[in-house]
């Protein structure tokens, strides 16, 4: 399993359509997913459930990847990240 | 007359007939169905006809609107590919036994509520949208025409709340306006009405059914709507509107125009920002490039010291949007008079004497190398240079740069990536211009601050009102001054700009020509009237 943190700089948050780009990079993945904020937990390829997490600016969220694929997986979604938000 | 007010979302005036919109309504039965899978089949064809329309919606409202605001479609076409979504809908089909109808407004329903019960206000207007794709479905499953009903007369329209698809379908060039009773400044009827450039009245609670048919003032400045308005309120608005019409036109004239005088000398105007958030201005008003980011606001909208990372990820969000565009980012002028908490700044007895811009970076070293090295990291994204402020010696210049050079060799030493960066200098004080030769030898360009300049130059302090008899903004002291600065920075190939207030004044737009100025960088919304006025002058006569 790898898992990384990273803290959210854009204004919104991880909102609409970025949230809707990071769900499709995330799919092209066959492992498994997760997003971590304090106490509550999302498959990072639900985009509803990723949006109903309200992460907002300054915010922190750990990312779990696990599967066959986990280490690419977990090297573009940290990437694509801090990209956009 | 009525009188209705609510929350202005666009500063225009709209005159003409009201209609009233009234939403759809469905009629949705509670019965259920013995087999559930022709639903489930219903469900599905509607779902791939809506994602479909949500993404033909997407490329109208690029057209009409533009790529960020045309996203939230996109938003809608991915929302009927969630998992969460599609399941629970289905298993309201199949469990429950119900039509697909009566599944979607459901299962949409219950989504949107998640959204309603988050506390930001951001992710609260999601509801809207939620409910909205829920509605093109609902739309689809009856047989509905999703065209929008327009009547051929251009009018106000008149809602409890529009979604985001059905302002998008409405026909642009019969639109004059919109009022709804609900609707925030983060819904997307706001976001759209402003893009769209129509006025548009939200959360106006006097809304009633028979204003229908009625003319009324759609008044975005003063944030309100006259139904059935007086003679004399309809003749002093429709002349607000001429006038606001005539603006409009003088930007459409002169969008994409150079700064040319009629004898063919072209200078540079460019824009002053405070922040990111200002960009939108800088692009409406057609300016050539960014003459004066106050990079100030990096560190007043933070609670602590800014990080490079944040501050880079600012500079690169400016540069990359203006790119190839110049952006000018003055590095941090914060003084004794703009103090932060975290900076811990004594209390002075003459703060604009004080310890201020680069006399704070040129001591606190750290916090100034974290600025450059977010500014150098930035110039890969685009066409940047770093202006100092308040220069009065060579020595803070070499200093200046001496820093900078090292954060340059950190950064090349980490393998990071450091694009072209011009280095100038701000000129805002006597001593600056009395030695603007040497000066000019160390950088390529100056850029004069003429509201300090003048203050220091005729020690009058611009706070004070007492002194305003005694202020002359233009005095012959400054402008002898702007003068020599032009000539000393020209002797050693510098380009000079101004970008102080008087960079804006008309009446001097020509005395500036004369003096052979390269660049005049004001607020946006200056941009155009000034190319106005460059354009009008002739400096062979």
């Amino acid at each position: 399993m790898k898992e990384f943190t990273f803290t959210v700089t854009d204004p919104v948050g991880i909102h609409a359509r970025p949230a809707g780009l990071l769900v499709k990079e995330a799919k092209n993945y066959a492992s498994a997913v997760t997003v971590k904020k304090d106490d509550k937990s999302c498959d990072m390829k639900k985009l509803l459930a990723l949006m109903g997490m309200g992460v907002k600016q300054g915010e922190t969220i750990t990312v779990c990847v696990e599967g066959a694929d986990e280490d690419a997986a977990a090297e573009a979604l940290e990437k694509y990240l801090k990209e956009n938000f | 007359m009525q009188v209705g007010t609510g929350t202005s979302v666009l500063n225009r005036i709209a005159i003409g007939k009201i209609r009233i919109f009234k939403p759809k309504e469905y009629n949705i039965s509670e019965e259920t169905v013995a087999d559930p899978i022709p639903e489930l089949d219903r469900f599905e064809k509607a779902r791939v006809k809506v994602q479909e329309e949500q993404r033909e919606l997407y490329d109208k409202a690029v057209i009409a609107a533009g790529e960020e605001t045309a996203a939230i479609f996109e938003f809608h076409a991915d929302m009927l590919d969630d998992d969460d979504l599609l399941d629970s809908v289905k298993s309201i089909i199949v469990e429950q036994n119900h039509t697909a109808e009566y599944a979607v407004r459901q299962g949409f329903a219950n989504m949107a509520q998640m959204f309603s019960d988050m506390d930001d206000p951001y992710f609260q207007a999601r509801s809207a949208d939620v409910l909205d794709v829920g509605n093109s479905m609902l739309d689809v499953l009856f047989g509905y025409d999703t065209k929008a009903d327009d009547k051929d007369e251009p009018c106000i329209l008149v809602a409890e709340d529009l979604a985001p698809s059905e302002t998008v379908k409405l026909d642009k060039s019969l639109l004059l306006g919109m009022i709804t009773r609900e609707g925030s400044t983060n819904s997307h009827t706001a976001i759209l009405a402003r893009s769209m450039n129509v006025p548009a009245l939200i959360q106006c609670k006097q809304i009633d059914e028979s204003w229908d048919g009625k003319t009324a003032i759609l008044d975005g400045y003063n944030a309100c709507v006259y139904v059935d308005p007086t003679e004399d309120l309809l003749k002093s608005l429709k002349e607000k509107q001429a006038e606001d019409i005539r603006k409009e036109s003088l930007l459409l004239d002169l969008k994409g125009k150079s700064n040319t005088t009629i004898d063919g000398k072209t200078i540079k105007v460019y824009a002053n920002i405070g922040g990111p958030d200002d960009m939108g201005a800088v692009q409406a008003n057609d300016a050539e490039g960014i003459g004066l980011f106050r990079s100030e606001f990096v560190y007043l909208n933070s609670p602590s010291d800014p990080s490079e990372e944040t501050q880079f990820q600012a500079y690169k969000r400016v540069v990359e949007t203006m790119a190839p565009k110049l952006v000018v980012i003055r590095t941090c002028d914060i003084g004794a008079d703009k103090t932060i908490d975290y900076m811990k700044l004594a209390q002075e007895e003459n703060p604009a004497l004080g310890y201020r811009a680069v006399r704070i970076c040129l001591t606190r070293k750290d916090f100034f190398k974290r600025q450059l090295r977010a500014i150098l990291r930035a110039s890969a994204f685009g066409n940047l240079a770093v202006m100092f402020p308040m220069i009065t010696s060579v020595r803070e210049v070499r200093e200046c740069k001496e820093i900078l050079n090292e954060c340059r060799r950190e950064l090349e030493n980490e393998g990071v990536k450091i694009g072209k960066l011009q280095v100038g200098i701000m000129i805002e004080t006597p001593a600056a211009v009395m030695c603007a030769d040497e000066l000019a030898e160390e950088v390529e360009f100056f850029s004069l601050g003429t509201n300090d300049l003048t203050q220091y130059t005729c020690a009058i302090d611009r706070q004070n009102a007492m002194l305003d008899p005694f202020m002359d903004t233009h005095h012959p002291a400054v402008l002898k001054e702007i003068q020599m600065t032009i000539e000393a920075g020209h002797r050693h190939g510098c380009w000079v700009g101004i970008c102080g207030e008087l960079g804006a004044d008309l009446t001097l737009t020509e005395t500036f020509l004369r003096m052979g100025v390269d660049e005049l960088s004001v607020n946006a919304s200056s941009v155009l009237p000034l190319r106005k006025q460059i354009r009008s002058i002739d400096l062979s006569k």
